[in-house]
């Protein structure tokens, strides 16, 4: 791990003027950025300890929503009871990721931020436009088979590994900022992320020393909330692909639908492509289908991601049929 | 202040093996192998933790790891290394309540924390319930993983007596009876390479129904 100064915040403002000089980085539950240091692919000359900031409170906001404060830990969000009661989607996504050590001391604001865990970003012997731009991408002619399928670019095909972002891209979640100027303002969760293009290395629409307050869920949308993850092994690993899906069925026919891919892309994959399908269509395996062929159109795969193509598709018709209730 | 014991320089067997070398030597404290790499001293802070019960102040690079502060500085080697990288669980310790992995954690950022190690959880010689149990059902095989999964299972019981769910339940908004299924689930974070889950599951249902009477 290289040197670096430290620092604990205790305000936001200075917080955020701290961060903001170069090569300074906040650091909250540091479960990413940690690892990430001792392999030097990450190497803060000072880091900002915002931990004992006054972000870790969930509240209710006067349109019926929450407000997850950036320091929430990913287990109070995921173990809070207007959580769980009304955002179903979020806690089952949250309890989806990692395991409770991580959960416990990784923030709402961290998962959002973390990196990716493309195998070429971390082995730090082989070119990787993200962590050393210009140096190429060996995950396009390599063992890409956790890589994108949408929205990537041939300078990175990177997926975004979070489980809790997708949950809350579907339910239309706003991140809260602040900057080191003191101005505040709101940016929806789907446009936090940059697309890959020429500069995969910047990888949010945050500026310098911005710094995420926290996240706010609208009111919950009406139907059924459901999250499904497909991976490896049955606990405790990165999504191949997974769906967080909010579906409203009146009768016999879908009144609103949400739909979000993991795994797929740079970001958390909303498809307006598939709610566009659904939205008047009977609720049945054929309508899924057709929503899956609908928002899996432009992908494309790299070789050993092929299979996410189809498996995304057939993760949607699962996921919208339980939420339909014809499981 | 009297009783903050400060170790860094009690001189331990660990310390006296690491420091003999003559590139360590100029060091105050016992700093591990990834950090006698950097010979120019760095920023140093003092970090208050309070471990088992007992207050302990130490001055750190603040590079060091929960980990290597409890491992290297303080000898307590009860949590173990495994990846170093939060994948293994075998470094799980209990700050302030939580399981954390310790390996993640820089020290500096828990000045003021109260932590609980595997040396923690006996009273006075008379193990604790989950280390008996583990014990009983042949919970281990090498045993390098048991620290971290006596501890986790510890902290997993807490976790269900506050009514956490997990991904294995199948209504979130419930508080679910610990199935082994649910009991996998919330352990997944530690892993065992002598594959001893079964009798890890044993253990850990037969302390969570004793609870409950």
């Amino acid at each position: 791990m290289n040197p670096f100064s430290y620092e604990r915040a205790s305000d936001i403002a200075s917080a955020c003027a701290s961060a903001a000089r170069p090569a300074a980085k906040f650091i909250a539950g540091g479960t990413n950025l940690v690892d990430l240091m001792k392999l030097q692919i990450e190497a803060p000359g000072q880091l900002v300890d915002i931990t004992r900031l006054p972000l870790d409170r969930i509240e209710e906001t006067a349109e019926g929503g929450l407000r997850i404060g950036a320091l929430v830990s990913n287990s109070a969000a995921a173990a809070d009871m207007r959580v769980r009661r009304r955002y179903p989607l979020l806690a089952q996504a949250i309890l989806a990721g990692a395991s409770t050590q991580l959960r416990n001391k990784a923030t709402t604001g961290g998962n959002l931020l973390q990196r990716t865990r493309c195998p070429y970003f971390y082995d730090t012997t082989k070119p990787c436009n993200k962590r050393a731009p210009g140096s190429g991408c060996a995950a396009l002619e390599g063992l890409n088979r956790m890589n994108a399928v949408l929205g990537v670019s041939d300078n990175c095909i990177a997926a975004h590994p979070s489980d809790m972002a997708v949950a809350m891209t579907a339910l239309d979640a706003v991140v809260e900022t602040v900057a080191p100027d003191g101005s505040a303002r709101v940016i929806p969760i789907d446009e936090l992320y940059r697309p890959p293009g020429n500069t995969p290395h910047i990888e949010t629409v945050l500026e310098s020393g911005e710094l995420i307050v926290s996240v706010l869920l609208p009111p919950p949308p009406a139907g059924r909330q459901v999250y499904r993850k497909v991976r490896d092994r049955a606990s405790f690993a990165f999504a191949l692909v997974s769906v967080a899906a909010v579906l409203d069925v009146d009768g016999e026919r879908v009144r609103a639908a949400r739909v979000a891919f993991g795994g797929l892309s740079y970001k958390p994959w909303r498809s307006a492509e598939a709610e566009d399908a659904l939205v008047g269509a009977p609720a049945t395996r054929a309508s899924f289908d057709s929503a899956g062929a609908a928002a899996l159109k432009e992908a494309r795969g790299y070789g050993h991601n092929d299979f996410k193509i189809p498996l995304a598709r057939r993760t949607l018709r699962a996921t919208l049929t339980q939420a339909a209730g014809l499981a | 202040m009297n009783d903050l014991l400060k170790l860094e320089s009690k001189a331990t067997r660990r310390g006296f093996l690491k420091t003999t070398g003559a590139a360590t030597l100029v060091l105050a404290s016992s700093p591990s192998l990834a950090e006698t790499a950097e010979t120019v001293p760095q920023q140093s802070e003092q970090v208050r933790l309070t471990i088992n019960g007992r207050p302990y102040a130490l001055n750190l690079d603040p590079r060091t790891t929960l980990l290597d502060a409890l491992r290297e500085h303080l000898g307590f080697t009860g949590s173990k290394k495994g990846c170093d990288q939060g994948q293994c669980g075998a470094c799980t310790i209990i700050v302030n309540g939580q399981r954390i992995n310790s390996c993640l954690a820089l020290a500096v950022m828990h000045d003021g924390d109260e932590i609980t190690t595997i040396e923690g959880l006996a009273d006075e010689g008379v193990l604790h319930p989950m280390q008996a149990a583990f014990v009983r059902h042949d919970g281990f095989q090498c045993g390098y993983c048991t620290p971290g999964q006596i501890c986790s299972a510890v902290a997993l019981l807490s976790e269900h007596r506050a009514g956490w769910s997990s991904y294995a339940t199948a209504d979130v908004a419930t508080v679910p009876v610990l199935t082994d299924a649910e009991i996998a689930e919330r352990m997944s974070g530690n892993i065992c390479r002598c594959s001893a889950y079964p009798n890890i599951v044993a253990a850990i249902r037969e302390v969570a129904k004793e609870g409950r009477q």
